[in-house]
């Protein structure tokens, strides 16, 4: 019988079942008002053996289906690192947080950092921007990856950068490099950080915001090393807590 | 427990508190408790002695101090641990440290402090503001101590609404220092024997300076069982006793620690702990932890790891060294207390590199294999210093996780997402 891996996040659940290292069957849905419904509803979903849960929701988990628990951070590490097995660091960048991850020869997590508790540079903080600006996500980010510049956004407070980009278009400022602005400044923190937890590649760039071209390209361009993304960029954390949970063999 | 307000509700009309709001803040402290301390497994039977402190905080200690000043004797607060209370008690007058560890009436300090001030100044504030600490407002005489900027301009605040005293703490360790610092000592002497009446002899500082030393050795030994390994009290226990030590009886506080004490090292003889052998021991060091501040070691042991030190005021700093009782002169004795006092490591001297080798000496003595360094938010000596602590750790082969917070719980999950990553790692 499989194993089950869950990321209960503030945007996402996701949840991995994993047989013999593979993984047979994995979903992404919206955590909507109640998280911890949809996780429920997962969990009935298919049978499996053991369950480890992971994100913001996982005590949550814990405390309702009896889930072992592990910190996005050992998920993310173990996800990246089943996925790229030479993978020297992880940088995800989720719905409302932002971890980088120094990984050690073995794979084991060597240093780590995480934003603070507001919500800048973070996925949440690109959608209210994508409002602010009349794109959706997909769109803002076809823009930022088509402008040649980015208008410098000196806010990185979510309601401050969204008073300065209403400001912006009021003042009919070219909206693409705004979005290249928004992007531009998310990447410079994003490397700094990767930069104080001495991360070196490959990094495996994971989390929804990965998924994002322009911030990609910015991460690659500003990057020392190798930087790869999984297909699944969404999923490296469920499938990190399914790992855990193929590891520690529990009721 | 009856209604608190009507056992003591006279008294702190009495002392011109809000009773309102002090109910609020009663209730408030049972919650944190349980959830904190009785749900632990396990505890050292001589912790009930603390749940009873605990439960009549607000009290029973404060019905002893309203006998004593109607006996005609002095209650006098104080803020931090360079106050020496040896003096304090030589001449009859009890000396409680403030509240300072919950948010409490910020609405009304944010009108007179910046609100980028740190939690514990602005708590202190509040309390005074509200009129919810009976310390406090039973205290004859506040002593504060300019240790920190933020501190010295709020006791200016402070002032206003208490009677203070500011004994001046030098910020630097070389002779001239030494020279002032021992200077206000005097003065303070002279300010106290003022306030009580009574003359600082040998004999009385000689004798308050051994109940002193015997409350701290008491401490040493409670701490000093947190060396083995499985560990037998929890470091929320330990830094409980830590806090409580600044306000309790001494003689009975001495004698309950020792209580304790005697029963971790039977525990330890029985190879039984607080937690398993392979828990994940961690020391925490920085800003100070005033009661009911558990937040960050709440975190901690919820993550399956146990604080085996504390290098803070509300810990190793208070009670690791002894003030030298063998002098036979009054000038004697204060030479040694101001020795003393002026050895504690805190941020608030340059350079302070004592502290950085007490973090890696006590990381090994008490079998650490990682560091926190806490600091509170705008707690700049601290927040600062916290580069020169990791260094020193990581140069010592600790991994170090820096966590600035505040009393505030809205930073929870981030909190219990970084310490169980950190746990994670040490365990691995």
């Amino acid at each position: 019988m499989p194993v089950l891996g869950l990321d209960i996040g503030s945007r996402t659940v996701d949840a991995v079942w994993l047989e013999d290292g593979q993984i047979v069957h994995a979903v992404v849905l919206d955590s909507g008002f109640d998280p911890q419904a949809i996780a429920a509803s997962l969990v009935s979903q298919r049978p499996h053996d053991a369950m480890v849960a992971t994100g913001y929701g996982r005590h949550h988990a814990r405390d309702a289906f009896g889930a072992q628990v592990v910190t996005e951070i050992k998920a993310y590490a173990l996800g990246a690192r089943s996925l790229f097995p030479d993978a020297a660091a992880v940088l995800d960048i989720g719905g409302q947080d932002t971890k980088s991850i120094a990984l050690d020869h073995f794979g084991r997590v060597a240093d780590f950092e995480m934003n603070d508790k507001c919500a800048a540079g973070t996925g949440k903080f690109l959608e209210v921007m994508s409002r602010a600006l009349g794109f959706t996500l997909k769109e803002m980010a076809e823009a930022a990856a088509g402008a040649s510049d980015g208008i410098s956004i000196s806010s990185m407070c979510t309601v401050f950068a969204e008073s300065e980009v209403c400001g912006l278009v009021h003042k009919g400022a070219d909206r693409s490099r705004i979005a290249r602005g928004l992007h531009s400044s998310i990447a410079s923190r994003t490397l700094a950080s990767l930069s104080r937890v001495g991360a070196e590649g490959p990094l495996v760039f994971a989390g929804g915001v990965a998924r994002n071209r322009a911030m990609v390209d910015l991460i690659r361009e500003g990057f020392s090393g190798e930087v790869v993304v999984p297909a699944e960029a969404q999923l490296v954390g469920a499938l990190g807590a399914a790992l855990s949970a193929a590891r520690s063999p529990d009721e | 427990m009856g209604d608190p307000n009507e056992t003591y509700g006279e008294m702190w009309q009495d002392l011109g508190m809000n009773l309102r709001a002090h109910c609020a803040l009663l209730d408030a402290i049972p919650k944190m408790y349980q959830s904190a301390y009785l749900s632990q497994e396990n505890r050292p039977d001589g912790m009930s002695y603390f749940d009873f402190v605990v439960s009549e905080i607000h009290g029973l200690r404060i019905k002893e101090l309203m006998d004593h000043k109607a006996a005609g004797g002095k209650v006098v607060g104080t803020f931090c641990l360079y106050v020496p209370e040896e003096i304090i008690r030589a001449l009859g007058a009890i000396d409680v440290g403030l509240c300072a560890g919950a948010e409490w009436g910020y609405n009304e300090v944010e009108k007179i402090l910046p609100r980028n001030t740190c939690a514990l100044i602005k708590s202190f504030v509040g309390f005074k503001l509200d009129r919810v600490c009976p310390y406090v407002e039973s205290a004859d005489l506040v002593i504060g101590e300019t240790t920190c900027d933020g501190k010295k301009k709020a006791y200016e605040i402070f002032g206003e609404m208490a009677p203070v005293y500011i004994m001046e703490l030098p910020q630097m360790k070389r002779p001239e220092d030494f020279t002032l610092w021992r200077s206000e000592i005097d003065r303070l002497v002279a300010r106290l024997e003022d306030l009580t009446g009574k003359k600082l002899t040998l004999e009385n500082l000689k004798a308050a300076t051994r109940d002193v030393n015997a409350k701290r050795e008491a401490l040493q030994r409670l701490n000093g069982a947190r060396k083995a390994s499985p560990v037998p009290i929890s470091g929320k226990d330990a830094l409980l006793a830590s806090q409580v030590a600044f306000y309790d009886d001494v003689s009975r506080f001495t004698e309950m620690v020792n209580k304790i004490a005697d029963e971790l090292e039977a525990r330890i003889a029985a190879g039984e702990g607080v937690a398993p052998a392979n828990a994940p021991r961690v020391l925490v060091t920085g800003s100070p932890m005033a009661i009911p501040n558990w937040k960050l070691h709440d975190v901690i042991e919820k993550a399956g790891a146990v604080v085996v030190a504390e290098e803070m005021c509300t810990g190793s700093r208070y009670f690791d060294t002894l003030t030298d009782e063998t002098p036979e002169t009054l000038e004697g004795m204060l030479d040694a207390i101001a020795h003393k006092y002026l050895g504690i490591n805190c941020a608030c001297f340059t350079p302070n590199e004592g502290r950085m080798d007490d973090v890696v000496r006590m990381a090994e003595e008490y079998g650490a294999q990682g560091v926190i360094h806490y600091a509170l938010q705008f707690c700049t000596p601290y927040q600062m210093e916290a580069r020169g602590v990791e260094k020193a750790s990581r140069e010592a082969g600790l991994p170090v996780l820096r966590i600035d917070t505040d009393y505030s719980m809205e930073d929870i999950g981030q909190l219990q997402t970084r310490v169980e990553a950190f746990v994670e790692m040490l365990a691995d």
